[in-house]
């Protein structure tokens, strides 16, 4: 095992490292307009002005300083492995972000006329055919600005189209209990009440279980495929068609496409609604929490409700159109998050049609390699150990002591990787969520399993001590951060 | 991009697996949904072709240094500092995800809660959450939580509201059967009109959304006295910020503002075409701070020694992976990274850096209308309002798509067509510290040809 040890500047905030008079930044001023202008304030009515304003003052290199020892203080797909569950945590290409960094890109304001962003246009245009043709939906959106977003598109459009069609009354949208937490809050921000599925003893959702839950109140289902124990639905067909004999509308959360690019497409499952999440399965940064990008996708009869705006090719080139007449409306305020749909595409180009599915081929293959790399004594599969996994793998950490997955997780930090996905999905014991991407070599791959197994050792014969102490700081005191609340600090 | 491709790596990782083929591994796929040729989409290519491919594509973008931009209307062209895109690049921030495990990413977390702090000192407010997406849908999640914590369903909007706000909230707020009044506001001024906001309240009222300054660029010097009104009658305030404003103009929280939301791309960000941008929300009493959606970041200590300081999320019982259908919001990816520059930026500008920004961006957008108004046809600015960085000009003979189209074919981006309620004949126009002398000069040519 690597001997790791993380940075650790236990690093003032930037209040504590301000001295009256230092600015970090020189702003531009003309002297022969500024000259004009002695009192600027005085252009606000007095009722208006700002009395104070507190901020920092420091000089460029400490502000520098400060951030570039932060980021020291944080793991990233770059430095190490990252495995966290459902998140897809795929390495992100370093051209995307050289392409993206273009005044070309940064510099366009969304409301210039389509004739000065032919290029940006044409980009989404070829984009939404990409997604259209890896997920068999008709049209894309490409507006939401994250997976929750696209979901909440969707349920949108699930909701007004049934309106429109003698479905008002329907007001049930049916969620496996295996499923992300955005699927049920998307459903009650839209107006539903959630009817929870519950997931068969093969960890799958029975057509059957579908269909008796399924009424004359059904709007649709959320159902993510493979699921977030990594299983492929084998009743997928059935269950859409379940849905579809019922009246309601079938929703795919695309979280986890990144197993089946390539290879199975929600159209022919059976979906109407599809969101994908550009920042999983299409290689775009994480942000360390965001920006990602939800795309919303439909097939033909459902494309007027798609929310606006949509990318049109017409006689002239190519435009924007928020003119669709049965639109949900606008999620975001412009366009989209541009930058990221930029990167997603450059990607697509970079694999193309035959590299997509080498993606799925090894991201599942991965999982599959590193799950049975790990001891099954130590670590008991979550449901039918005799089922391939798809792209991630779910397994339980032998009961020992409450609380284990967590232990684990502390622990395997200590060694310069990051842990898994733990306690989700709520459906499974001392979860451990492990995705490994097709990002990591087998070496690696081998190193994290044997991490693993032999923390589980070290628990069990007693001898693992406190963890993590190799991090930047030790165990954070998770309670006390809630109380009493210190979200902002007074100076 | 794909380590194990090789024949080598296969057999090994597919001996140790238990699988004879890869294809194996989907044999669980049924038939009847499995895609049986090939994705119809080109080849892969090499990065370089690919880069040279995707460059030449973008630069049929026109922006600047081409082109002069003079767009606002909640995207606006600021300086980025070379730092803030040094400190963003940071393949640890970028590269890494929501700080599930915050021992190791004390860096991230760090970054939010200054960022948080930051906020709240320039809005005035006491907590501010990690981001949402941009301002119009921090603004849809602000009147949905007004209208959870008062029980009401009537929203009042400022009838001088941004568009793109208008309509997100209106999609945000339509399941929830909320119904939406809008607000009038004087024709002279371009202000809110405070006759018309008496009558339309009442006790139905769940918030006013208001924006300061407005679309117009007008500042609402009335805030204090609106505020007072809307707590009469028990409604909560959401004021909707430009951060740039608050260098000179009061902030929300010093006009009793409950809730601020705003759009934190000047803070550091580019246009990037709209987005990713940065959705500031923010409350004022921390008792609030419980209903508000999104992530928090709170200080707090190791476990083991109570003197070291340590960052993690705090109230996640609001949010969707605890709560799932009772959270207070969907949202789980946000807009971090975009946090995190704000962050830089602030902290680089500091208090006397910020307060010089807003005096250039006030000079300069007075010294612009003023020199626009000697154009013959061209009333500028169009309302009498006092104004920070944008205004609206309007043209005596000329529509606003004409005078729009006509200043883009000569390089200039400028006068996006306002909304109806002003008429066919203006158009909104943003100056800030990025326009010389010389550009203003060159806007003014240039109308004077369009109108």
């Amino acid at each position: 095992m690597r001997n790791y040890v993380q940075a650790s500047w236990d690093e003032p905030l930037l209040n504590e490292l301000s001295r009256p008079g230092r600015v970090g930044n020189s702003v531009p001023s003309d002297p022969t307009i500024s000259s004009r202008f002695k009192d600027p304030q005085s252009l606000i009515p007095q009722s208006m002005r700002r009395d104070s304003l507190n901020l920092p003052e420091l000089s460029e290199l400490q502000v520098l300083r400060h951030f570039n020892r932060l980021s020291q203080m944080n793991f990233s797909v770059e430095l190490g492995m990252y495995p966290l569950g459902s998140c897809t945590m795929k390495y992100n290409p370093k051209v995307s972000e050289m392409i993206a960094s273009s005044d070309a890109m940064k510099g366009a304001h969304p409301l210039q006329p389509a004739g000065t962003v032919q290029g940006i246009l044409s980009i989404f245009y070829d984009l939404e055919r990409a997604l259209c043709e890896i997920t068999g939906m008709h049209r894309f959106s490409l507006s939401t600005a994250a997976g929750a977003q696209g979901e909440l598109a969707g349920v949108l459009m699930i909701r007004k189209y049934l309106a429109e069609h003698g479905g008002g009354a329907r007001d049930e949208i049916l969620v496996p209990d295996s499923a992300h937490g955005t699927n049920p809050a998307s459903a009650a921000m839209a107006g539903f009440k959630v009817v929870k599925v519950p997931s068969g003893a093969n960890g799958q959702v029975k057509a059957s279980k579908v269909q008796e839950l399924s009424s004359e109140r059904t709007a649709g289902m959320m159902f993510t495929v493979p699921n977030t124990l990594g299983l492929f639905e084998g009743e997928v067909k059935e269950v859409c068609d379940a849905v579809h004999a019922a009246g309601g509308l079938m929703y795919y959360d695309g979280a986890n496409m990144n197993a089946l690019l390539g290879r199975a497409r929600p159209g022919d499952m059976g979906f109407d609604v599809v969101h994908l999440n550009l920042h999983k399965t299409f290689a775009t940064p994480h942000g360390g929490g965001g920006p990602g990008a939800g795309p919303v996708g439909v097939t033909r009869k459902l494309a007027d409700y798609l929310p606006v705006p949509v990318v049109a090719k017409g006689k002239t080139g190519y435009s924007l159109d928020y003119g669709l007449r049965r639109s949900i409306g606008p999620l975001k305020g412009f366009v989209g998050n541009s930058a990221v749909l930029l990167r997603a595409y450059i990607y697509i180009r970079l694999l193309g049609a035959s590299g997509l599915k080498d993606v799925s081929s090894m991201a599942v293959l991965a999982a599959n390699y590193l799950w049975k790399s790990l001891d099954p004594e130590a670590f008991p599969a979550s449901h039918e150990a005799g089922l391939f996994r798809k792209h991630e793998a779910v397994v339980s950490v032998k009961g020992e002591l409450p609380g284990s997955a967590m232990t684990v997780a502390k622990a395997i930090l200590d060694l310069g990787m990051h842990s898994p996905t733990v306690y989700f999905p709520l459906i499974v014991h001392e979860a451990l969520m492990i995705e490994p991407t097709e990002s990591e070599p087998e070496e690696m791959l081998d190193e994290y399993a044997e991490a693993l197994n032999s923390i589980y050792a070290k628990i069990k014969d007693g001898t693992l001590g406190p963890v993590p102490k190799n991090t930047s700081v030790g165990k954070v005191d998770e309670v006390k951060a809630s109380h009493p609340l210190t979200l902002r600090v007074h100076w | 991009m794909l380590p194990n491709l090789d024949d080598d790596f296969v057999r090994r990782m597919l001996r140790k697996v238990g699988a004879a083929t890869v294809e194996d591994l989907f044999s669980d796929i049924p038939e009847g949904v499995k895609l049986g040729r090939p994705l119809r989409l080109p080849e892969g290519g090499s990065e370089y072709a690919v880069r040279r491919e995707v460059q030449a594509r973008l630069r049929q973008n026109k922006t600047p240094p081409e082109t002069l931009c003079f767009l606002g209307g909640g995207v606006w062209p600021h300086y980025v500092p070379a730092a803030v895109e040094s400190i963003t690049s940071r393949q640890e921030f970028y590269t890494s995800y929501t700080p599930y495990q915050a021992e190791a990413s004390q860096g991230v977390l760090q970054a939010l809660f200054e960022y948080q702090s930051l906020m709240c000192d320039l809005l005035g407010m006491e907590a501010c959450n990690g981001s949402l997406y941009d301002w119009a849908s921090a603004a849809g999640e602000a009147v949905r939580m007004a209208g959870r914590v008062t029980g009401r369903n009537k929203v009042l909007l400022g009838g001088n509201i941004g568009p793109q706000r208008r309509g997100v909230i209106r999609t945000y707020t339509e399941p929830m059967g909320m119904t939406l009044e809008t607000v009038d506001f004087d024709r002279a001024t371009g202000r809110m009109d405070s006759e018309d906001l008496k009558k339309k309240l009442s006790d139905g009222v769940a918030c006013l959304y208001f924006e300061n300054p407005n679309y117009f660029g007008v500042i609402e010097d009335e805030a204090p006295e609106v505020t007072s009104l809307v707590h009469g009658s028990g409604a909560l305030v959401v004021a909707g910020v430009d951060p740039i404003s608050l260098s000179l103009i009061r902030e929300p929280g010093a006009y009793g503002a409950d809730i601020a939301v705003g759009e934190g791309q000047p803070l550091g960000i580019p246009m990037n075409y709209g987005g990713p941008h940065l959705g500031i929300f923010a409350v004022k009493d921390i008792k609030l701070a419980r209903s508000m959606p999104g992530r928090l970041i709170g200080l707090t200590t190791s476990v083991a020694d109570q003197q070291r300081k340590a960052f993690a999320m705090v109230l996640q019982a609001r949010e969707q992976h605890i709560r799932r259908e009772g959270a207070m919001s969907n949202v789980c990816t946000n807009q971090s990274l975009m946090a995190i520059a704000a962050a830089s930026y602030l902290s680089l500008l500091g208090k006397d850096g910020f307060r010089r920004l807003g005096e250039t961006v006030i000079a300069n957008s007075h010294f612009a209308a003023k020199r626009l108004s000697r154009i013959d046809g061209v009333v500028s600015p169009h309302f009498k309002g006092a104004f920070f960085k944008e205004f609206v000009v309007s043209y005596k003979k000329a529509k606003a798509e004409s005078v729009f189209g006509k200043l883009a074919k000569r390089g200039v981006l400028a006068g996006s067509p306002t909304h109806k309620e002003v008429g066919s004949q203006s158009g909104l126009y943003c100056v800030t510290e990025v326009h010389t002398r010389e550009d203003i000069e060159a806007l003014a040519a240039a109308l004077e040809e369009a109108v």
